[in-house]
């Protein structure tokens, strides 16, 4: 029974919960807001309607999605607080800044200019409507940077000084602390991932309106424009992924070591990357398993000779290193292991760069066969374009499961251990109620929102209302702004 | 002027934005049961807010990320003291952000229903919720001082809720009502405004009445309070704003009422901020257990940092913030809203 109520594991479970659910609307916030703003300026710039319905198409996903983003960024917030405010005590100094950096400079702005976006339709001039969809986007990438610089400090803490006195982490340089390297790689890893988010979402609406040729001549510019996010998108994860695991091996190699199982240190022929593997349950052991030499030396230091440290040898490290020592009390985990579990970060691994994958290659493809205006293509295809939408988001959250499971058994990386981070005077069983609560009110929205989404989406591209009797066709009835006033 | 005390009356002034911002906007989401006859109606009601009720909650949301950055000791007690009223405070404002941008996706009397009553109780719970807070932060609260550091929390809900802080409760709920109802008033025309108007002098008697109440309550407990004389002066000046903004109600001035509201919601907070200084979470236990804004605050370093990025963002995020409230500046009448289906006209 105990089991159930410990408030570590409660806390754990609704962080992991709460973040990913977070973490599924603000990558297509982040990639949509960018595309609605070029499909928006496409308008403005050639003033062909089938851009203005299409932007009012993906605008209307982008705000649904919206909506949950903001909802459930605020629980983010106050569950740091709410469970973890030994953690909150020790790092609000540090940590603190960029979060409030982030409200300041960027939610504020993009929060007020998102506002302007919907209901400003027919209240502002064209090219100041258009500049207020433009300036969303920059305060959502703004607002990743921060967040990510946040997380970054418990990925690599830099820019603190430990005061004895106060027991807690204080800031010595906000440069170090914005100029991460972890956030650094990672920020334009998490823009890019966002963005093929965001372009095969197009495709795949595209391909479910092209299955039933319908809207054909949209929904071909829009598979294409999506497809191009998608591959580019795709090529940018991957450079940024690979800087990101080269500072990973140098600053967490317990994570890389993690993410390949690798138990043993090894190097050059030996460091090899297995594809998939069969093991004993708790990973030690392998049954079976295709391996590609050279290329876990690779992703790790970036050249093929390379040595990655196995975990058997870092724990031992590790073990020297925090649990030997004076201070051991602040750092040392109680059960004195310091490897996360092997099976969740080497199959995340996996799944993140497989899914991604699988996303562009099918972009790819598309777009091969979609060449000269081409879009009589068997009905599978479509299909299987349609089902390459949850893709990209599944590899996203397959992503941050390994980065924060690979961060294990730290809260903040060398600093303070999970365990440690909790909030003393919340007995278990509230956190269990609030559990439950956001499991079941988060459950209940994703039903709502995803059936909404479809909704939007199946609709198809809105009409456009003329002044004057415009016949549509040409051009040239004046658009009534009018009626394109977004109302609740 | 010490920084800790620029960034007690920087977060003031955030609750300050935060409470008259959002604070009219719950008015009008408790309004809607009572001003929304027709479906239309309550669409007027809702769109009177659309376009900023959002940037009007992200004061929430910078609010506590400042609190975290400056006064971590406040944010990590406060926020794991008062956990299952922000676990509802939370639910409450998740289900009734969705349902502005939810309730208008689907037709059907039940579906605009639902969203109607997330609505009403997203917009009930929060203020009340917070008032209840903020009457037991200046009552004094069962903290005590960990040894090593930090403060810890040893009370329940339960504690919360005690005559004083169920009063401040009731009275910040009532005071954002009457703001919302003066809004609606402000924002609209014809019978819309009339019954929006008629309301504000009711709800606003009953807010007067209370608001005295807790205002000499709250003065009575602090009579050997060294700010006893700002206590007093914040407290009649809120006082005064509010007849005053009921007076001006009643005359059909809706501007100056609404601008008497804002008044009194500013100056019942500096009241309360009055009464805590130099402190922030006042022990029950005695002297040695009491938060001081200086036990709670950061680093020199942090403070200094942080006082840059709000001084080089805040007037940029008021003025950006009062052009939207200039775009949206038009009275909304019942045509601006779009033609519904015969099945949903009635309720």
């Amino acid at each position: 029974m105990n089991e159930f109520l410990d408030p570590v594991a409660l806390a754990r479970w609704q962080f992991g919960l709460t973040t990913l659910y977070h973490f599924i609307f603000v990558p297509l916030t982040i990639g949509m807001a960018l595309l609605v703003a070029i499909l928006q300026t496409a308008w403005v710039r050639t003033g062909k309607e089938k851009y203005l319905r299409l932007t009012k198409l993906f605008g209307k996903v982008f705000l649904i999605n919206f909506a949950m983003g903001v909802v459930t960024g605020i629980v983010q917030e106050f569950q740091f607080g709410m469970n973890w405010s030994n953690y909150s005590r020790f790092v609000g100094d540090i940590f603190g800044a960029p979060l409030a950096m982030e409200g300041l400079i960027a939610f504020f702005f993009e929060a007020t200019f998102i506002g302007l976006w919907i209901f400003g339709w027919d209240k502002l001039p064209k090219k100041i409507h258009l500049m207020t969809i433009w300036f969303t986007w920059i305060g959502t990438v703004l607002s990743a940077y921060f967040i990510l610089a946040a997380n970054a400090f418990m990925q690599n803490p830099e820019g603190f000084v430990l005061n004895e006195e106060r027991g807690r982490a204080e800031l010595e340089s906000i440069s170090d602390v914005l100029l991460n390297p972890v956030a650094l790689t990672q920020f334009p890893h998490t823009i890019f991932a966002s963005l093929m988010f965001a372009g095969v979402v197009l495709v795949s609406v595209a391909a479910w309106h092209l299955k039933r040729n319908q809207f054909v001549d949209e929904m071909r510019t829009t598979l294409r424009f999506g497809a191009w996010t998608n591959i580019i998108s795709f090529i940018g994860v991957g450079l940024s992924g690979h800087s990101l695991g080269l500072v990973m091996t140098e600053t967490q190699p317990m994570k890389m070591a993690a993410a390949e199982a690798m138990y043993n240190t090894a190097s050059g022929r030996d460091a090899s990357f297995s594809l998939f593997s069969l093991g004993t349950p708790d990973g030690a052991h392998e049954i079976f398993s295709v391996r590609i030499p050279y290329l876990a030396s690779f992703l790790a230091t970036n050249s093929l000779d390379g040595t990655v440290e196995g975990i058997n040898d870092l724990q031992a490290e590790y073990t020297q290193m925090y649990c030997g020592g004076a201070d051991s009390l602040l750092t040392c985990p109680t059960d004195g292991s310091f490897v996360p579990i092997v099976w969740v970060t080497y199959w995340a691994f996996r799944w993140m760069i497989g899914l991604g994958a699988i996303a562009a290659l099918v972009s790819v493809v598309g777009l091969w066969l979609t060449r000269k205006g081409n879009i009589e293509l068997p009905k599978w295809t479509w299909t299987v374009a349609i089902w390459t939408a949850p893709l990209p988001m599944l590899a996203s959250l397959v992503g941050w499961v390994f980065t924060e499971m690979g961060r294990q058994p730290w809260i903040v990386f060398g600093v303070m251990t999970t365990e440690q981070g909790i909030s003393p005077g919340v007995p278990g069983w509230a956190v269990l109620v609030s559990l439950a609560a956001f499991t079941i009110v988060y459950g209940a929205l994703a039903v709502v929102e995803f059936g909404l989404i479809v909704k939007a989406v199946k609709a198809g591209t809105p009409e456009i209302a003329r002044v004057g009797g415009g016949d549509g066709t040409d051009g040239s009835g004046e658009v009534d702004q009018n009626q394109l006033a977004t109302v609740y | 002027m010490e920084l800790t005390t620029v960034w007690f009356l920087i977060v003031g002034v955030m609750l300050i934005g935060y409470f008259v911002l959002d604070g009219f906007d719950f008015g009008v989401g408790m309004s809607l049961p009572f001003l929304g006859k027709t479906n239309t109606d309550r669409r007027v009601l809702i769109n009177t807010i659309g376009p900023v009720w959002d940037l009007n909650e992200t004061w929430l949301i910078v609010a506590g990320a400042s609190l975290f950055a400056a006064f971590p000791e406040w944010y990590a007690t406060m926020f794991s003291g008062f956990y299952l009223a922000l676990l509802l405070i939370l639910i409450a404002l998740i289900l009734r952000g969705v349902s502005f941008e939810f309730r208008h996706q689907r037709k059907g009397v039940k579906w605009t229903r639902w969203f109607d009553q997330f609505i009403f109780w997203g917009s009930v719970l929060p203020p009340l919720l917070w008032g209840v807070a903020f009457a037991n932060l200046v009552q004094g609260l069962p903290i005590r001082a960990v040894e090593g550091g930090g403060w810890l929390y040893e009370g329940t809900l339960l504690t919360l809720l005690n005559p004083y802080g169920l009063l401040g409760g009731i009275v910040v709920m009532l005071l954002c009502f009457t703001h919302g109802l003066v809004f609606v008033a402000l924002k609209t025309v014809g019978e819309m405004r009339d019954n929006a108007r008629k309301m504000a002098k009711n709800v606003g008697l009953v807010t007067i009445v209370l608001a005295a109440a807790f205002l000499v309550w709250t003065i009575v407990m602090n009579l050997s309070n060294p700010n006893i004389g700002l206590i007093i002066t914040c407290a009649a000046i809120a006082a005064v704003a509010l007849i005053g903004g009921w007076v001006a109600n009643l005359a059909g001035r809706e501007g100056w009422a609404f601008a008497g509201n804002t008044v009194t919601i500013a100056f019942a907070l500096l009241t309360i901020f009055s009464a805590l200084f130099p402190n922030l979470m006042i022990s029950t236990f005695g002297g040695e257990n009491t938060m001081s804004v200086v036990g709670a605050a950061s680093s020199q370093k942090t403070l200094e940092l942080m006082t840059w990025v709000a001084v080089f963002t805040l007037p940029l995020v008021l003025a950006y913030q009062a052009w939207t409230y200039w775009v949206f500046r038009k009275r909304l009448t019942h045509d601006m809203i779009p033609a519904e289906t015969p099945a949903e006209a009635t309720v």
